[in-house]
């Protein structure tokens, strides 16, 4: 990891593969495959870091993203490489999905130097510059205004790039959300506010936590365009981000997306995945509607997955995870010496005398 | 030339939005209204809307969009018009601006400046009265500056907008209108530097800020009394320059910190903890401390007098450390 400053991408970059907004057919195979991979790695990824948290070689708090696989995959394949990602502290799909390696990843979650973001991070602090991954950020509702500022420095610089800030529904009732999606509608920011719904903010529901349960609505407060989409369908989810993307990129203006999903897990690694404040019963028919066998099915009767298919994904998403894990576990932790740099650019003050 | 503290940052923001295409001045009636202390009177004339933004009233929210801007590579000046309304922001400026490097294992930075008045002015009551200085200092990943005269004001504001850190500028609400001469042409002064305002050879007197000018009252009066003191202005809070406390304090092995920041766990606190640690050896008397009373700030002008520091209350305490 390198511990200079490196400039984040500003200048026009080419269409990612597998990009919704450029090149080739967006139904084909090859993309169809591609999201599905991307999903099972998240969910692989997963399952594996809370083996490692329940192992202690996790430390602190960590959030499982299991459950809402297509948002983080559908929404980033709507981007451009050049794009900007701002997220929470439920990000380690994200961050994959973005194509940080998921050696980096589970690295970070371990603490290690070979970590995104060094080591320094954790969990809830993921970031690549190169890749216009933001962060990472654990206070909720404080990245949205940085994800706007990231629009808005877009549009200072007369640029075409957006940026995607992914929040759960919880941070829709934080004055850093209104004050943000005003100034952005106000200001005609290039900015795509991506609210995850996953029914709850830790153990609230999201009928005890908001007067408002269709949270697509809110952008009608801020006069901005807004749309509740399905989010166990990862081509939904493409679709709805891409339209965004489009209105912010050919016309700067903002959207509010609402994005319906679930997460299987407990809010933390503390907390159970049903028990105190939701049944067992509610998250198995959740789980009717996986978004991994929504993908699957589709290509399958579609005659582009097979048996055969299926288990040399399985076994290719094994062996990636197996080997971040390797990885992770066989990195250095950072220098004694890494604890004061990054406080300040360099030349760092140091050190404090004592 | 003889500036203004007012015109002398004004002076800054200009140059340096002349000199770099991405600073811009974002707050609340930065624009249109030129300023709510005039502080940006005629930018926006002179660099139009795109640069000289106006906000709403949402302090979280535009000190957050200061920050996404800055760590994608703009050079971000956000105005609170006063920061006790920066209160209503201090999640972005603790949370984010001052983390992001280091949660980032370096990989992004966050080059901004908030800037705007601190301190008690006169008969505000108890919510527009405070300097919070101490507060951001505590935070690694700030800096904090706190400039006493116009030169000093030019010259900070301009290394802090070029400074790759982010950096909380404090202005001396009651300082807007004093005249000071301010070097013509470019004007640096270097972040972290205190410097002697007032060379003495019996005590020492540290400040900052507003209360720079108070100490040299208190110097002015203490000379009538034939006693020498030394004003030290810190000019930086954070990082303090320890060796110019040390050194000044060794010279004269007696010293005052004086600050507008309420007792407890302030400015002064710190100076006197580097002192005990680092210069004890030099020492004739305990360090005291003139601070503002430890209470909210009345309204009522006899209380508020009563309350605030002044030059009659660090004279007090400069004789109590020189026995006299």
């Amino acid at each position: 990891m390198a511990t200079s400053t490196r400039p984040v991408r500003g200048g026009k970059g080419p269409d990612r593969e597998g990009g919704g907004a450029g090149g080739g057919d967006p139904d084909s195979t090859r993309l169809h495959r591609d999201y599905l991979r991307q999903m099972l790695l998240i969910r692989r990824f997963e399952e594996k870091a809370g083996e490692a948290y329940s192992l202690g070689k996790i430390g602190g708090f960590c959030h499982l993203y299991i459950g809402q696989e297509a948002v983080a995959v559908g929404a980033i394949a709507a981007l451009r490489e050049d794009d900007y990602i701002t997220s929470a502290y439920r990000e380690h799909g994200q961050a994959l999905a973005r194509g940080i390696s998921s050696r980096a990843v589970m690295a970070e979650l371990f603490g290690k130097r070979t970590g995104c973001s060094g080591g320094k991070g954790g969990s809830m602090h993921l970031f690549d510059a190169n890749l216009g991954f933001l962060g990472g950020h654990g206070i909720v509702g404080s990245h949205i205004p940085l994800a706007a500022g990231a629009a808005f420095a877009i549009k200072y610089r007369g640029g075409d790039q957006v940026s995607l800030c992914f929040f759960g529904e919880a941070a829709a009732n934080i004055g850093a959300f209104h004050e943000t999606l005003n100034m952005a509608s106000l200001w005609e920011l290039p900015v795509i506010f991506l609210c995850e719904n996953n029914g709850y903010g830790m153990g609230t529901a999201i009928a005890r936590a908001s007067a408002v349960r269709d949270l697509a609505v809110r952008g009608t407060a801020y006069d901005m365009p807004s749309e509740a989409v399905d989010g166990q369908d990862v081509l939904v989810v493409r679709e709805a981000v891409g339209r965004a993307v489009a209105r912010a990129r050919q016309e700067s203006q903002p959207t509010l997306l609402e994005v319906r999903t679930y997460r299987y897990v407990g809010h933390s690694m503390s907390d159970a995945a049903h028990g105190t404040y939701r049944s067992k019963d509610e998250v198995e028919e959740f789980r009717r509607r996986d978004p991994i066998t929504v993908l699957a099915d589709r290509m399958r009767e579609a005659g582009a997955l097979d048996d055969g298919g299926w288990e040399q994904l399985e076994a290719d998403v094994k062996a990636e995870v197996e080997d971040a894990y390797t990885f992770a576990e066989e990195s250095p932790d950072p220098e004694p010496s890494d604890l004061y740099t990054d406080v300040y650019a360099p030349p760092s003050p140091g050190a404090p005398r004592s | 030339m003889m500036l203004t503290y007012r015109d002398a940052l004004n002076s800054a923001l200009r140059e340096e939005m002349q000199r770099d295409d991405r600073v811009f001045l974002m707050g609340e009636e930065v624009g249109e209204y030129d300023g709510a202390y005039k502080v940006s009177r005629g930018l926006l004339k002179e660099f139009g809307p795109r640069r000289v933004v106006d906000t709403p009233i949402a302090e979280l929210g535009f000190a957050g969009i200061g920050v996404g801007a800055a760590v994608v590579g703009l050079r971000p000046v956000i105005e609170m018009m006063t920061w006790n309304f920066a209160l209503l922001a201090i999640d972005e400026i603790v949370n984010s601006a001052a983390k992001i490097r280091y949660m980032s294992g370096g990989q992004l930075g966050c080059p901004i400046v908030f800037r705007g008045p601190s301190g008690a002015a006169l008969q505000l009551g108890a919510q527009h009265s405070q300097a919070f200085e101490s507060w951001y200092a505590h935070v690694p990943g700030l800096k904090v500056i706190t400039p006493g005269t116009p030169a000093d004001a030019k010259g900070l504001l301009k290394s802090a907008i070029r400074d790759d850190d982010p950096v909380v500028f404090m202005e001396g609400e009651m300082l807007y209108n004093a005249k000071g001469e301010v070097p013509e042409g470019e004007h640096l002064v270097p972040i972290g530097r205190a410097e002697v305002k007032r060379p003495g050879t019996d005590v020492t007197l540290i400040c900052h800020g507003k209360m720079v000018g108070v100490a040299l009252k208190a110097a002015d009066e203490l000379a009538n009394q034939n006693l020498s003191a030394e004003v030290l202005d810190l000019r930086t809070i954070r990082p303090l320059d320890t060796e110019a406390i040390l050194d000044s304090v060794g010279k004269t092995n007696r010293c005052v910190v004086a600050e507008e920041g309420w007792p407890f766990a302030g400015v002064g606190a710190q100076v006197v903890d580097l002192i005990q640690r680092d210069g004890f050896d030099s020492l004739d008397a305990p360090v005291l401390r003139v601070t503002n009373a430890d209470v909210p700030m009345p309204y009522n002008k006899v209380l508020e007098r009563a309350a605030k520091p002044d030059a009659a209350k660090v004279v007090e305490a400069a004789k109590r450390v020189l026995y006299v």
